[in-house]
């Protein structure tokens, strides 16, 4: 077919943040199917609760205190991811290499919490479906915390190379600490069902 | 080579025509051979191997179907013993369903929304490459395992306690069930490509109400998988876990609900239906246009009938659970709402009704096709709405009367349409036209195939026969008429075998088409066919919904992209505003890569779960790589 | 219009002989459901009708001239689709509400019902007769009996993976369910045989897990529900002396029950008037001397993959066997 030439698109910006990216409507769209996934894993929990007779069975809920404890970490830890965001979004390179490597350790805490927490459920995954459905909702987050650490040492480590210093690289950033927001945030559901629902 | 053409930063503003061609078919190139094979990322190479091989299964799918046909002819026939029907039954609606509807239509999804939105490559066309490898890799593992006698034989929805560690040991579930994760895997990569595709890279001014209908359909149809198949994903995560590590989800003697898993399975398999019925009625609604001569009528009213369907799709799965024993109240909020989703698609066949009403029909094979489908859609629909009564329900549910019913709606109402897509956008595929007069034979006796086998099915549920029976005795009145339908059927098949050599055929031999054979009025037809590697040699702006009809002789276009590197237009989500010249991926044999080292991960977890543990290092390993930067001309801004 | 339905019913569908079939029904559950599925076979085929009609309408009429004419058209095609979608709004809402009142008068309730208790098995069914008294309850298998004219409540349940009851004839069908508790009520009108299938895949043999229900006149079954509350036949003559003893000391009586015996296992189905029964092996075989013998000789030819496994017996100790067996009325 002819063409005419309508419109010169030559001065538009290489790349774009936010809405404007790609990849953050991506990683929204991948929050989008995790949350489902949680939503349903949640929602299976309550089921479960509503056809068994007594919850949990045999009377004995998980101890709180590492929960508690992974709860308050990834409370504490959106205040240097928010500043990580924002450096991010200044391109101030030293800057987002010190909030990276903050965030990477921050990530490791809870993680370590983690294996504490499993061996406070009181209660085996092969033991019945309250220890079954239990170890699932905190095996799924456990396994997102996983990804998300993982994914942020990878990003600190590009950061100090040749490639840090690049438009892309702090729209990853950014995309990585909107994801850390994602793991915080379906955390709580999951802490209320597995620390509150035992407990009514 | 002149100064200029070394410049980085070249643009194709000033370019002449030829030289423009040239530099943008280096850029955006695939390499020949079987590096270009494992390496490509043009949505294109990777839509029409996605064709391909879906097809390949629907092929494979029909022979277990002719085979279950040829045991059921006569009563106590002997041909194929039970392990080996329910084998065969499994993999027919696991492949049809996982293997052959969902990827076909996605597929068609990733080649035509890209060129009809006049954009250069879908978003994510690694992640693209990635999920055919998968795809792939899940459909052999099933059909390798029923070749080694391990095929899942639970049926396709696999029903526990039947499918649990109890009454079904062994690995064929397992193989089921890790089959699922392939399968949604991909699935849900598209679904994020294209979801992010038709919000950010339409051409500029394709307002939300300029979109092409069947690019609304795709668009709907990915939210729908994005909400509905973590449902599966989940679902058969804890059926591998009661298999493998012995939990209880599914064991109602510790505390475990056998309900549950039809829940999840349903909240994602009703919806399933409308991820494979949505995008046909998309094609329906983008080619009708081009055969009866005229703009479709209520664009409007077809996109909310779509949005509404997609919504409606999640209310509805308990119509597969009437006789469970839930309680008649909400059974009968179930029935209301499967009822009203008759509204919608009412509303959709209106529109399409009045288009033809108004228009001037152009007597070609995509649109005898169309008419197939009318005619055996509607039928489909409307025993719909008898199985979506609670009462009639528990007569007709689980009997022969239901395969009846979803045969109608899933072969009427998709593969009609989309054997219509096949032909009507082949010359996007292959530069040619496929044969008129075998297209023509095919419609016939597909149609008629069709029909005189699946009728006789609802007076077969009628008349009690349940499905998922491998044999009936000889005092039940069913003979006769299993008979005429496993006669009837060979002419199907004949219809299904006519149309594959005839797109075999037209590969080669068929008569070049030209940019736009069928003088129709969307983007996809303002390129060569098949497009080149960039699609358009520079970015269509467009102002209305049928822009080849409406511009005139020649289109409008925008330019000022770099030739030198892989760059696309971004834009505004609802205007679609010029935002940002983002670039494109490059080929890379890193998603290849990636896709191996999962597959070696979900294929060994049916083993042992340690594999989960030693299999997610390579694929880390693999993931770094694919999106390790390289100082290409991509990676910078 | 009711006297109507039976009539189409048959010149539609002829050669159904009713056997086991939703358009032959048999009592008032089946009876409603079978109107309510007429009613939805004619409307949706008046609707069928209608949409092919404007189809081949569209498809022949000359699409209009010039432009005001066709303005015109456009404005009468709207009106048509608002019509077209209020119309069906109002035939959905109609049928919802057909639907909701059929479920209503099937879901009836009556204070004398008869209880049966069903429990299916891969791939039987075993029946509970459960009678406030319990001198008056028994267990049988893959044929129940019930009184003409009365209401019957099953009870079912699952004892291994999910399975469906159905006799299309009386009444729709309700799946049995490992750990739940379903129930179905109907009542049969005339005295006859009714075919049941299990409706839920369940595994290898699904295709061969019938069930027979017998109606017949109260008198009839309280007779029959006397015979099968007492003890199993004494054997008669020194061969079906040999079956009894065949049956008590080789691995028959592990798995199943012959009451008065010492075969007391209850992993298979009730034996203890197995004579009585019109069919074997879940609706298999005609209950005669010979299918008995086959059934016990090779189980795994004539029922691949069923429960009951082959037990070796000689020629003669079959014969015996089999004349128990045919003894057990």
């Amino acid at each position: 077919m002819n063409q005419r030439i309508i419109t010169d698109l030559s001065r538009l910006p290489l790349h774009g943040s936010g809405t404007a990216s790609l990849t953050w409507w991506g990683t929204l769209a991948f929050m989008l199917i995790e949350g489902m996934g949680f939503a349903l894993a949640i929602g299976s929990y309550l089921y479960l609760v509503s056809v068994a007779a007594e919850w949990p069975p045999g009377g004995v809920p998980p101890d709180p205190l590492w929960g508690t404890a992974v709860t308050a970490v990834f409370v504490i830890s959106i205040v240097p991811n928010l500043l990580l965001s924002r450096w991010a979004g200044e391109e101030d390179l030293r800057k987002v290499r010190i909030g990276i490597v903050l965030m990477s350790v921050l990530g490791l805490v809870p993680l370590a919490l983690r294996v504490f927490e499993f061996s406070a459920l009181n209660m085996s995954w092969d033991s019945n479906a309250y220890g079954s459905i239990t170890w699932l909702l905190l095996g799924l987050h456990t396994t997102h915390l996983v990804t998300d650490v993982a994914d942020t040492f990878v990003l600190a480590a590009v950061m100090f190379t040749r490639h840090g210093d690049n438009k892309r690289r702090y729209g990853d950033v950014q995309d990585n600490a909107l994801y850390w927001n994602f793991v915080t945030l379906t955390w709580l559901p999951v802490y209320a069902c597995l620390y509150g629902i035992p407990r009514l | 080579m002149t100064a200029a053409l070394k410049d980085r930063d070249l643009r194709d503003t000033a370019l002449e025509e030829k030289l423009l061609h040239a530099r943008l078919a280096h850029t955006w190139r695939t390499p020949p051979g079987l590096i270009g094979f494992f390496t490509t990322v043009d949505h294109k190479r990777i839509a029409v191997r996605y064709i391909i091989t879906a097809f390949a299964f629907l092929f494979l799918g029909g022979i277990l179907a002719m085979l279950m046909r040829w045991q059921l002819s006569r009563p106590e026939a002997g041909l194929i013993g039970p392990d080996l029907y329910n084998q065969i039954f499994t993999i027919h609606g696991s492949t049809m369903m996982f293997l052959f509807a969902v990827p076909v239509m996605e597929a068609v999804g990733v080649l035509l929304v890209p060129l009809m939105l006049g954009t250069r490559n879908i978003a994510f066309p690694r992640l693209n490459a990635f999920s055919y490898w998968i795809y792939l890799a899940g459909g052999l593992v099933l059909w390798v395992a029923f070749v080694l006698d391990m095929g899942p034989d639970v049926g396709w929805f696999a029903y526990v306690p039947l499918s649990g560690p109890q009454y079904s040991p062994g690995k064929r579930v397992d193989i089921w069930a890790q089959m699922i994760t392939f399968t949604e895997i991909a699935a849900l990569a598209i679904s994020v490509e294209i979801v992010v595709t038709v919000l950010k890279q339409r051409a500029p001014g394709m307002r939300l109400d300029r979109i092409p209908l069947f690019v609304w359909a795709s668009f709907v149809t990915s939210l729908v998988v994005i909400l509905a198949m973590p449902a599966i994903v989940l679902a058969s995560t804890m059926l591998i876990l009661d298999r493998l590590v012995g939990t209880h989800f599914y064991n109602p003697s510790e505390g475990g609900d056998a309900l549950l898993w039809q829940h999840l399975f349903w909240f994602f398999g009703h919806p399933e239906v409308y991820i494979i019925f949505l995008p046909a009625t998309g094609m329906i609604s983008s080619m009708l246009p081009t055969f009866v001569r005229r703009p479709v009528f209520g664009y409007l009213a077809l996109v909310l009938a779509m949005v509404s369907i997609g919504l409606l799709s999640f209310g509805l799965w308990v119509h597969h659970m009437f006789t469970t024993g839930l309680p008649r109240v909400g059974e009968s909020f179930f029935t209301a709402s499967s009822m009203a989703i008759a509204v919608p698609a009412g509303v959709q066949i209106f529109c399409w009704l009045a288009t033809i009403w108004l228009g001037r029909p152009v007597w070609r094979v995509p649109f005898l096709f169309i008419l197939a489908f009318f005619f055996t859609f509607v039928l489909g629909g409307l025993t719909g709405v008898m199985v979506a009564s609670v009462p009639l329900d528990t007569q007709v549910h689980d009997t022969y009367f239901v395969v009846a019913h979803f045969h109608y709606v899933l072969v009427g109402g998709a593969v009609f349409p989309l054997l219509a897509a096949i032909t009507y956008w082949f010359p996007k595929m292959t530069g040619r036209m496929m044969s008129e007069r075998l297209g023509r034979w095919s419609v016939a006796l597909l149609f008629l195939g069709f029909n005189f086998t699946f009728f006789p099915m609802h007076i077969l549920g009628l008349q009690g026969m349940p499905r998922r029976i491998y044999t009936y005795q000889m005092d039940l009145p069913w003979g006769g008429m299993n008979l005429f339908v496993s006669l009837c059927s060979i002419a199907l098949a004949l219809g299904f075998a006519l149309f594959a050599f005839n797109a075999i055929r037209s590969t080669r031999s068929g008569e070049a088409a030209g940019d736009n054979p069928w003088g129709a009025a969307t983007l996809e037809w303002a390129t060569s066919s098949p497009p080149p590697p960039y699609n358009f040699a520079r970015i269509p702006v467009v102002s209305s919904a049928n822009p080849i009809w409406d511009q005139g002789q020649s289109l409008p276009v925008a330019s000022g992209l770099s030739v030198n590197r892989r760059e696309l237009l971004v834009t505004t989500t609802a205007d679609a505003e010029p935002e940002v010249r983002e670039t494109s991926p490059g080929n890379s044999i890193w998603p290849f890569l990636s896709a191996i080292a999962t597959t070696i991960m979900l294929v060994g977890s049916i083993f042992t779960p340690w594999a989960v543990v030693w299999g997610s290092i390579p694929v880390a390993i693999g993931l770094i790589g694919w999106f390790w930067p390289r100082g290409t001309p991509e990676d910078d801004s | 219009m009711r006297r109507l339905l039976p009539l189409l019913s048959a010149g539609l569908l002829a050669g159904c002989t009713g056997w086991q079939s939703a358009l032959a029904p048999r009592g008032p559950v089946a009876d409603d459901l079978h109107g309510l599925f007429w009613l939805f076979t004619i409307t949706c085929a008046l609707v069928w009708l209608a949409v092919m009609l404007v189809l081949l309408a569209a498809l022949l009429r000359r699409p209009p001239d010039g432009k005001a004419r066709q303005e015109r058209a456009m404005q009468h095609s709207a009106r048509a689709i608002g019509g077209a979608v209020a119309a069906t709004v109002v035939i959905v809402a109609g049928l919802t509400v057909a639907s909701f009142l059929a479920t209503r008068s099937i879901s009836a309730h009556a204070e004398d019902a008869l209880v049966i208790r069903l429990r299916g098995y891969q791939w039987w069914w075993e029946a509970t007769y459960a009678d406030p008294r319990p001198d008056q309850n028994f267990i049988t298998a893959n044929e129940i009996h019930v009184p003409t004219g009365r209401l019957v409540r099953i009870e079912l349940a699952a004892a291994d993976v999910i399975h469906s009851f159905w006799v299309p004839n009386l009444s729709g069908k309700q799946d049995m369910i490992p750990g739940r508790a379903n129930s179905l009520a109907f009542t049969a009108r005339k005295p006859g045989t009714y075919r049941a299938q299990c409706a839920e895949f369940c595994g290898l043999q699904h295709a061969h897990m019938a069930l027979h229900v017998v109606a017949e006149p109260p008198e009839a079954f309280e007779r029959w529900r006397t015979a099968q509350v007492a003890e199993a036949a004494r054997p008669h003559g020194p061969e079906e002396d040999e079956g009894r003893r065949i049956l008590e000391s080789k691995a028959c009586g592990a798995c199943h029950t012959v009451r008065g015996t010492q075969a007391a296992g209850n992993l298979g189905p009730d034996l203890t008037h197995v004579g009585s029964r019109q069919f074997i092996a879940a609706g298999m075989l005609p209950t005669t001397r010979g299918s008995l013998a086959a059934w016990v000789a090779d189980p795994q030819s004539i029922k691949p993959g069923s429960n009951m496994p082959m037990v070796p017996l000689t020629a003669d100790e079959l014969q015996a066997v089999s004349a128990y067996l045919t003894r057990l009325r």
